[in-house]
């Protein structure tokens, strides 16, 4: 097997490089990434203050593992025909196989040009270093980013004010009865949420909102979702359609090309979905590795989610969806976990919240679950009696 | 040199579990495998602070609850991201139903 090329040192790509070698790739590896740092976790970045740069993996553990990691180097286009990759300082690298690992970007829609988004290290220095009392903090937007934001700045005694456009934060994501769990959390730390509200403009000292009010802010950051990042995938001609468009290999439209964790849009389920997810940037690493040297596996893992507000954690195993049928199941302190069953009884989705830790195991054997496709009896999932690992292996056997 | 320090009973940890045991300001992780024996880690995962003992035992494997991170916990290794830095070890030794972990 000849050279293999990465584009993006994120979670996924450096996850990809390490597992070419575990699996045995004995050909050159270039991991190109244009952020001028040592690979890093994104995910402490709205929950920890003051930032501190934590790596995925140590510098030295590059070297022993001969991944040659290009930093500050951008990638431009892709010749396929001549299966080159051309980066912005004017060299340009061989592959035999090519994977796109170009996660996604913050969003900002029209009229929030002057909002700050969090997405990079960089970003989070801009804007957790301003944090403190005094200041006045908007942020548009109420997803899993922006609420974690928001619960880190009222650690720093800054005045917080959410603004969403849904009646509800994290709606996307999480069930209702969590949502509400969220919200009534952020109320009672201080912050003062605005639901079911548009923003027309973000100023420079504030927003303007759909419902005529202003809100003052020194700092407003837009927390809005995230955009594939496909430019690269687009202009080299391959399938994109709201993430860079791959089969159950991960292989993308064209089969020397690869793509996975947030830039990719790949099937679950029955349908194509695109995800914001830490797990899966690695998982589809690891597959995609695999998948580059001949695995011909598919990539069926269910989405797992996680987020840290206050001394609150949720975790969500599969895609929820308000349709199914749902099972509550109370757990010691106000933590509960929502199971979803679809129409054939199978387990489809957890999620739960609870503080700390308290909901992990569950919705880690959920998680078991929904990968074997098991029918659980609901009122066993109901009972917070009933051991979830005794009802695994029963289900199993 | 030994330092034996009894941690629990054996009752006290169900077979393919774990429990956390406190002592002296530090956090134990005491282990029961599905093979009826006792093992002990440190208590606190190696990637970031997550108590182990909320964490999931499946054969010799410790999950770490919060991005579940692997173990095996008989001999503390990382199993693969987002870990990679091994678990500390200690010796067992169960007399007269209790358990004892060494932390000479
Ligand atoms: C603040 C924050 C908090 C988060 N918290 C959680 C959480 O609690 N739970 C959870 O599950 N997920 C969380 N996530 C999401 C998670 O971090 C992402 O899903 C994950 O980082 C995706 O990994 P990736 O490698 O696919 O993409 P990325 O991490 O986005 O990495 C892609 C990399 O590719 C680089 N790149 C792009 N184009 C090029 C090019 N042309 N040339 C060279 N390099 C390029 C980019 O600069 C970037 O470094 C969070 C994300 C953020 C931003
Ligand atoms: S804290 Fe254990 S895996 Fe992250």
């Amino acid at each position: 097997m000849g050279d293999i090329v990465i584009i993006g040192a994120g979670e996924c790509g450096v996850r990809a490089a390490f597992a070419l070698r575990e699996a045995g790739h004995d050909g050159a590896i270039l991991l190109v990434g244009e952020e001028p740092h040592l690979p890093y976790e994104r995910p402490p970045l709205s929950k920890n203050c003051p930032v501190a740069a934590k790596p995925i993996a140590e510098e030295a553990r590059y070297a022993q593992a001969q991944i040659e990691l290009l930093q500050a180097s951008r990638a431009e286009a892709i010749d396929r025909a001549a299966k080159r990759v051309h980066l912005a300082d004017g060299r340009s690298l061989v592959y035999d196989k090519l994977l796109l690992a170009t996660g996604a970007r913050a969003r900002r829609f029209p009229g929030m040009e002057a909002a700050l988004t969090l997405r990079s290290l960089d970003d989070a220095h801009a804007i957790l270093e301003a944090l403190g009392p005094g200041l006045k903090l908007a942020i548009v937007g109420g997803g899993f980013i922006g609420l974690e934001l928001a619960a880190t700045a009222r650690g720093r005694g800054a005045a917080v004010t959410v603004i969403e456009a849904a009646p509800r934060p994290m709606a996307r994501i999480v069930p209702g009865e969590i949502a509400e769990a969220v919200a009534a959390r952020h109320r009672a730390a201080g912050v003062e949420l605005i639901l079911g509200t548009g923003v027309t403009q973000v100023r420079e000292d504030g927003v303007a909102l759909s419902d005529g009010r202003t809100i003052d802010a020194d700092m407003v950051v837009a927390g809005v979702g995230a955009a594939p990042e496909t430019r690269l995938a687009e202009a080299a001609g391959l399938k994109v359609d709201n993430g860079i468009l791959v089969d159950g290999r991960l292989a993308t439209s064209d089969p020397h090309i690869f793509a996975a964790g947030d830039c990719c849009r790949f099937p679950f389920d029955g349908r194509l979905v695109r995800l914001e997810s830490w797990r899966a940037a690695q998982d589809q690493g690891t597959h995609a590795a695999r998948a580059m040297l001949g695995s011909q596996e598919r990539y069926a893992s269910p989405p797992w989610f996680w987020s840290d507000q206050y001394d609150l954690t949720l975790q969500v195993a599969g895609l929820p969806d308000p349709a199914r049928t749902h099972v509550r199941r109370a757990l010691g302190d106000g933590a509960f976990v929502l199971f979803e069953l679809d129409d054939a009884g199978r387990l489809a989705a957890a999620s739960g919240i609870g503080i700390g830790n308290a909901v992990a195991k569950d919705i880690r054997l959920a998680e078991m679950m929904i990968e074997k496709g098991l029918r659980p009896d609901p009122a066993r999932l109901a009972d917070p009696a009933v051991n979830l690992k005794t009802l695994l292996k029963e289900e199993t056997a | 040199m030994a330092r034996w320090v009894e941690a629990c009973g054996v009752e006290d940890v169900d077979e393919e579990d774990l429990i956390r045991f406190d002592h002296e300001g530090r956090t134990y992780a005491i282990y029961r495998s599905p093979d009826d024996e006792f093992y002990a880690t440190d208590g606190i995962c190696t990637h970031e602070h997550a108590f182990l003992s909320d964490g999931l035992v499946m054969d010799y494997i410790i999950e770490c609850p919060k991005h579940n991170g692997r173990f095996d916990y008989r001999t503390g290794e990382a199993k693969g991201a987002p870990v990679c830095v091994n678990l500390r070890t200690y010796p067992v030794k169960v007399e007269d139903g209790r358990v004892f972990i060494d932390l000479g």
